[in-house]
């Protein structure tokens, strides 16, 4: 957007902000966690269907259950699992910080950032320890 | 009421308004999503802890798992709590990016539709476990 003229107060000449378009705008971290959080929900929300699924199957018979696990079990079902447990753990991570916000705190620039920092880093790391206590267990 | 346009036959203004939006009811709708969430926060790590337990499991063991009243208890829980938590995010992702009225009522009344259908069928299979049937 190097070549794109700023706007302009016609008479004072003074710069003024420009909206922020997506294509060019580079979004602050906030932002980026913001449409993170949603993301992660959607995702989440589609996982519900394997979770009824698992369950269903569990009391459906051990057949049934078998076919779930071996699923769950294969490439696909454990990259799906580890997108989903990090959806999980970023989204309960960053919900915390939503209900922190619901109650008028920590929304200056500073904690604003250092909660989308923790929101990242936590829900990694947390990612990391569930998925070696699923092997180590 | 002197000098407003009579259209709504004998019904007051404020009767033909009535059950029309969310008068007094945003305010109880936030503040239960928010309390749900609270509650979904022990719920989830409780329930990460139990998949990783049961990670590649077979039928009996998980069957075995649901068996205790506890686990039982706590999973019906968390079924209610994630389609209720599901049905109602989507319905506000649904109304920031679906536009026309019919579309976006369309489509928030079968994601709760489904919403319903797989809490109910996911709880029935866990008291089904539970309770040996």
């Amino acid at each position: 957007m190097t070549d794109t003229p700023a706007a302009t107060t016609p008479r004072t000449g003074r710069q003024r902000p420009l909206s922020p378009h997506l294509q060019v705008y580079r979004l602050p971290l906030p932002a980026i966690s913001s449409i993170t959080h949603r993301i992660t929900g959607i995702g989440l929300t589609v996982g519900t269907l394997v979770l009824a699924w698992w369950l269903i199957a569990a009391a459906s018979g051990p057949d049934a259950f078998a076919t779930v696990q071996g699923f769950l079990g294969s490439v696909i079902g454990q990259l799906l699992l580890l997108g989903w447990t990090w959806a999980l753990w970023y989204h309960t991570l960053n919900g915390i910080r939503h209900l922190v916000w619901d109650t008028g705190k920590g929304l200056e620039l500073g904690a604003a950032y250092r909660g989308g920092y923790i929101s990242y880093g936590g829900s990694v790391a947390l990612t990391i320890l569930t998925w070696i206590a699923a092997y180590a267990l | 009421m002197s000098g407003q346009p009579f259209t709504g036959g004998f019904r007051s203004h404020l009767g033909r308004a009535r059950g029309l939006g969310a008068s007094h009811h945003g305010a109880g709708h936030w503040l239960s999503y928010r309390l749900l969430s609270v509650a979904y926060v022990p719920l989830a790590v409780w329930f990460v802890i139990s998949v990783v337990r049961h990670a590649g499991a077979d039928q009996a063991a998980v069957a075995e798992w649901l068996k205790s009243p506890v686990n039982a208890t706590l999973m019906l829980l968390t079924v209610g709590v994630t389609f209720h938590h599901a049905a109602y995010g989507m319905q506000e992702v649904f109304e920031d990016y679906v536009h026309g009225k019919m579309a976006k009522t369309v489509v928030i009344g079968a994601t709760k539709a489904l919403c319903l259908l797989l809490a109910v069928a996911s709880g029935v299979a866990v008291l089904k476990l539970a309770l040996g049937a």
